[in-house]
């Protein structure tokens, strides 16, 4: 054996386990060290902390448990979900119907031919989807005062953000192929577009627009805060109020609505496929 | 059946980059109810061939009449009026999964339809007959309904056929239309083509990788070598020596060896003199 043939040969080398093992604990030990610089620097008790959890808990159940006085309000609280929900609704068809529009156009497939264009549509995307709902809602309270309108408005704003960019990846990822056959029967651009690149990508088109009217439910809660709108105007009200009995009956009806619609978009979903 | 002259290839040339040519200079004419096979290892520019006679690429230089009438020139609306007079069948089939086999077959009506009326798939009902009758005629009435993606390989390929045939073209380009097929469906395809070419007059131009399946089944054979054409003409002109030379020193080297055993076969079958 020569010697250069010894070199080449890889031998066993306990370094680069063990160094792996010294980074990952010394990695712990900065945690654990920032960790106790920190609560000891904002006084916070970690042991207060957690055996203060059960208190808390039990100050939740008593105060926010609906009572049968809370009941009374509920066919408000009810009208009050089935307009939010139908705020949610209609901000994401909405919105949606524009983010397919973007997500074809831009799309590197079927998008159109010019490349500006086409990357223009993405900053464009990019932009509204790194705009946080909260931060629409703000912005819009501004010139559009509270109202339903304005927290439609945030919610159509952030969905469309949303939506765009995950529609332009999935009109990139369609197959080129049907497109092409379509393309070699003389078809023109919009009937490629209808008649190919939806068709292809419908099932996962329709799966993250009913992902978004769930997440929208969620959402126009909180906006509705803002805005003083929905759910959240009255949740908001009830809280300030000190009236926690009824706060906690309109968390309740919010989870069985966002429940309830997730299951139902489930069975659209898999009767889809 | 009368053969007249129905398409012309002059000189065309395709480089993707500025050192190599995928297409050197290929020439060669099709007359009406002929068909074509185009032969080469894979590389060898078979499939940038097909897809410069329906501009799917943009050839590089050279000339295609179709008719009598220059393709290269054309503007957007004379092009997808020429693509649909040229059909298209793919190795991949090429279908929309979600879709029927029937809707798959009207898809051939696009290049008639205008722009609302295609996208929104509105077609008449002699359409919709016609494309049930297409279907029929490759065997597949049965699975009209069916969804693409339910359907074998070799039934998958027959749709394909039948959509581009939906488009009445005079001419159908078939890229390795049979490569992904297995034995049996594979003779189905090709004995398809041969009687749509046979009782139809539309020329085929057909890229296929199985020597066998060109001698058996073609009109004309023509050879590519990097991009050159080195053979041109009948099935029974084609020598051992001519197919070792379209092979040799490429890549598919499998191909080449197998090409070559099938062909002492099928020409000692054949009863041809040729080595």
């Amino acid at each position: 054996m020569t010697s250069a043939a010894q070199s080449v040969q890889p031998k066993y080398d306990n370094s680069y386990l063990r160094k792996k093992n010294l980074t990952i604990i010394a990695a712990i030990a900065i945690i654990v060290l920032m960790g106790w610089f920190a609560s000891n620097y904002s006084d916070y008790d970690s042991i207060y902390a957690i055996s203060s959890i059960p208190f808390a808990l039990s100050w939740l159940f008593t105060n926010f448990m609906p009572t049968a006085d809370s009941l009374q309000e509920l066919p408000e609280i009810l009208y009050q979900t089935y307009s939010t929900i139908l705020a949610a609704v209609a901000s994401t068809t909405l919105a949606s119907v524009l983010a397919i529009v973007v997500g074809v156009l831009g799309s590197n497939v079927v998008g159109v031919s010019s490349v500006v264009v086409r990357m223009a549509l993405r900053v464009i995307a990019s932009v509204f989807r790194n705009i946080p709902i909260v931060a629409w809602a703000l912005i819009l309270l501004l010139s559009f005062k509270q109202g339903e309108f304005t927290g439609f408005l945030a919610l159509f704003l952030s969905t469309f953000g949303q939506l765009a960019r995950l529609f332009l990846d999935t009109f990139d990822e369609i197959s080129v192929g049907p497109v092409e056959a379509l393309k070699t029967t003389g078809a023109s651009y919009w009937h490629i577009v209808f008649q190919a690149a939806i068709p292809l990508a419908i099932t996962q088109l329709m799966s993250w627009i009913l992902y978004m009217v769930e997440t929208n439910i969620r959402s126009a809660t909180l906006v509705g805060m803002l805005t003083g709108s929905g759910i959240g105007f009255i949740f908001d009200l009830y809280y300030k109020n000190f009236r926690y009995d009824t706060a906690g009956l309109v968390v309740l009806v919010t989870i069985i609505a966002v429940i309830v619609i997730e299951l139902v978009s489930n069975k659209v979903r898999r009767s889809m496929l | 059946m009368n053969k007249e002259l129905l398409f012309e290839v002059k000189d065309l040339s395709k480089s993707y980059t500025a050192d190599k040519k995928a297409l050197d200079s290929v020439s060669f004419t099709a007359n009406t109810g002929e068909l074509i096979t185009i032969i080469g290892s894979s590389g060898a520019g078979k499939s940038t061939l097909l897809r410069c006679i329906n501009r799917l690429i943009e050839p590089s230089s050279g000339s295609i009449k179709f008719k009598g009438k220059e393709v290269t020139s054309l503007n957007r609306s004379e092009l997808k009026d020429y693509r649909t007079n040229v059909g298209m069948i793919f190795q991949g089939y090429n279908l929309i999964y979600r879709l029927s086999a029937i809707e798959n077959v009207l898809h051939g009506r696009l290049g008639y339809k205008n722009v609302i009326a295609g996208a929104l798939g509105l077609y008449s009902e002699e359409e919709k007959q016609r494309a049930f009758e297409l279907l029929d005629e490759v065997g597949l009435s049965e699975f009209a309904y069916r969804r693409a993606d339910r359907l074998s390989g070799g039934q998958k390929q027959r749709v394909g056929i039948a959509r581009a045939l939906n488009q009445d073209p005079a001419m159908m380009l078939c890229d390795e239309p049979i490569a992904s097929l297995d034995p049996k469906s594979s003779e189905a395809v090709m004995k398809q083509l041969r009687e749509i070419v046979d009782t139809k007059g539309i020329t085929c131009i057909v890229n296929l990788h199985q020597v066998k399946t060109a001698i058996d089944f073609s009109d004309k054979i023509i050879g590519l070598r990097h991009g050159k054409k080195v053979f041109e003409g009948l099935p029974s002109e084609l020598t051992l020596d001519t197919i070792k030379f379209i092979y040799e020193g490429t890549k598919d080297e499998a191909t080449e060896v197998s090409a070559m055993e099938q062909i002492g076969d099928s020409h000692l079958k054949a009863g041809a003199s040729n080595d």
